[in-house]
């Protein structure tokens, strides 16, 4: 199988040589695949804006030793495009990307749930006009919980007693009850336990009741819980841009 | 394949821009044929260049001195900077003969994914250089890709306090290219017909 074709969304672009980029694209079928992109830095390149973060495109890659060749693309949305205009969203949305990448570790290997993840969240975004901050919280939960690192938001993340509770412990993944409840843990404001639950679940009736100081406490904790089982911070999360913070 | 003196050589050739292993094998064997002086030569205008680029103080632009020629030129309309991510689209740009004024580089574009934010681009040494009201016209020439517009829509919020024009190139660059591969005539129509940066009405 030397040629497929596929869908997929791009996740980031490296420059190479010259006029050549890399890109790293989130497919469909195929799971992280990363493809050399001839002379698409050239001005009348037939991929313009396909190799471009965030755009969705149905792609025909060519197999390769390390890396595989894309030989077309066809644009079936920009995201980038539609986001660029506003910089928050367009942060939150780079964010995202960086948490697709982050959590498919191992290349070429078929990730549906999370590329399902992605599109619902960039169209979240764009679509639904959604907060972009309260979605890229979701997305991260959400994702994690794909990736086998599901957390708990009421019952007792350790021993499943019926919560909710007080105490909330990041390696133990989420709320612990007293029994379980361990040195380090920590006791956010119950309103931001209730609010990450919300989002986990997707119910934004609720979600979008929260307050400013829930939110971004939700935020730090979602980052925080990312970075355990990650075991590094992502590079774009500092740089995205939360209401209030300009 | 090589002696190893000779494929460190290849090698080293090989990383320079547009230069593939086989130019790199000519270029190689070149040096091996060549005048030990010649070669001295070329060596010592590698390690002067190296040693003596500045960057301009006042807008970021390859200098041999503390300003760079264009900042030196008093001839340059002084009510207009042209913002850019790189000194080699100050000459692409320059190739146009549509711009007059001065320039800002940036030192590349927002980039989160990379780490790279606004903090860490010459944005905050824009602000002092419009200070004085003098400028009018900010252009925000950057790259035709999604970095390139987002870092754009950056500057335009920060400058939307200043009692200025913000403008950028009229669309029709190409998206996904880079500014320095836009041909002149292009570039150059893209800055004659540029267009406020808040969507409104043309400036021209
Ligand atoms: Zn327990
Ligand atoms: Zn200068």
């Amino acid at each position: 199988m030397p040629s497929y074709n596929d869908e997929g969304v791009v996740l980031r672009t490296h420059k190479l040589g010259e006029a050549d980029r890399i890109v790293t694209i989130l497919t469909r079928g195929n799971g992280r695949v990363r493809a050399v992109v001839k002379g698409v830095r050239r001005v009348g390149s037939r991929f313009g804006a396909s190799c471009e973060p965030l755009s969705h495109i149905d792609v025909q890659l060519y197999e390769g030793r390390n890396l595989d060749r894309m030989t077309q693309a066809v644009i079936r949305r920009s995201y980038g495009t539609e986001l660029a205009g506003d910089y928050p969203d367009w942060t939150a949305a780079i964010a995202l990307a960086e948490v697709a990448e982050r959590l498919t570790p191992v290349e070429r290997e078929a990730n549906l749930q999370q590329y399902l993840l992605l599109i619902g969240a960039l169209r979240a975004i764009c679509d639904d006009r959604r907060d972009a901050n309260l979605v890229l919280d979701a997305f991260v939960l959400r994702s994690m919980a794909v990736a086998g690192w599901s957390a708990s938001f009421h019952d007792c993340a350790r021993c499943g007693a019926a919560g909710p509770w007080r105490s909330f412990q990041l390696a133990s993944g989420g709320s612990v009850c007293d029994a379980c409840r361990q040195y380090g843990a920590t006791t956010p404001r119950p309103q931001t336990v209730a609010l990450l639950g919300a989002l986990l679940s997707g119910d934004w009736d609720e979600a979008t009741t929260a307050g400013p100081q829930v939110r971004s406490e939700a935020s730090g904790l979602v980052a925080a819980f990312l970075q355990w089982h990650s075991e590094r911070g992502l590079r774009s999360w500092p740089l995205v841009e939360r209401a209030g913070s300009v | 394949m090589y002696d190893p003196v000779i494929g460190e050589l290849v090698e080293e050739l090989g990383r320079f821009p547009g230069v593939g292993p086989k130019s790199a094998q000519r270029i190689a064997y070149w040096v091996l044929d060549a005048d030990a002086e010649e070669i001295e030569q070329l060596a010592k205008v590698l390690v002067e260049v190296k040693r003596r680029v500045k960057f301009c103080k006042v807008c970021g632009n390859v200098a041999d001195d503390d300003l760079c020629r264009i900042c030196r030129d008093e001839n340059r309309d002084p009510t207009m900077i042209c913002v850019v991510e790189e000194s080699k689209d100050v000459i692409a740009i320059e190739r146009t003969r549509e711009f007059a004024g001065r320039y800002h580089v940036l030192g590349g574009a927002i980039s989160p994914i990379d780490g790279i934010g606004p903090d860490d681009l010459r944005i905050h040494e824009l602000l002092p250089r419009l200070a004085d009201g003098q400028v009018r016209e900010v252009i925000i020439a950057t790259d035709p890709n999604l970095e390139g517009e987002a870092t754009a829509t950056y500057l335009t919020r920060l400058l939307a306090d200043f009692d200025l024009e913000v403008t950028r190139p009229a669309s029709g660059l190409p998206v996904g290219g880079d500014l320095e591969y836009a041909d002149e005539v292009t570039l150059g129509r893209a800055m004659a017909a540029r267009r406020s940066s808040a969507g409104k009405a043309g400036v021209e």
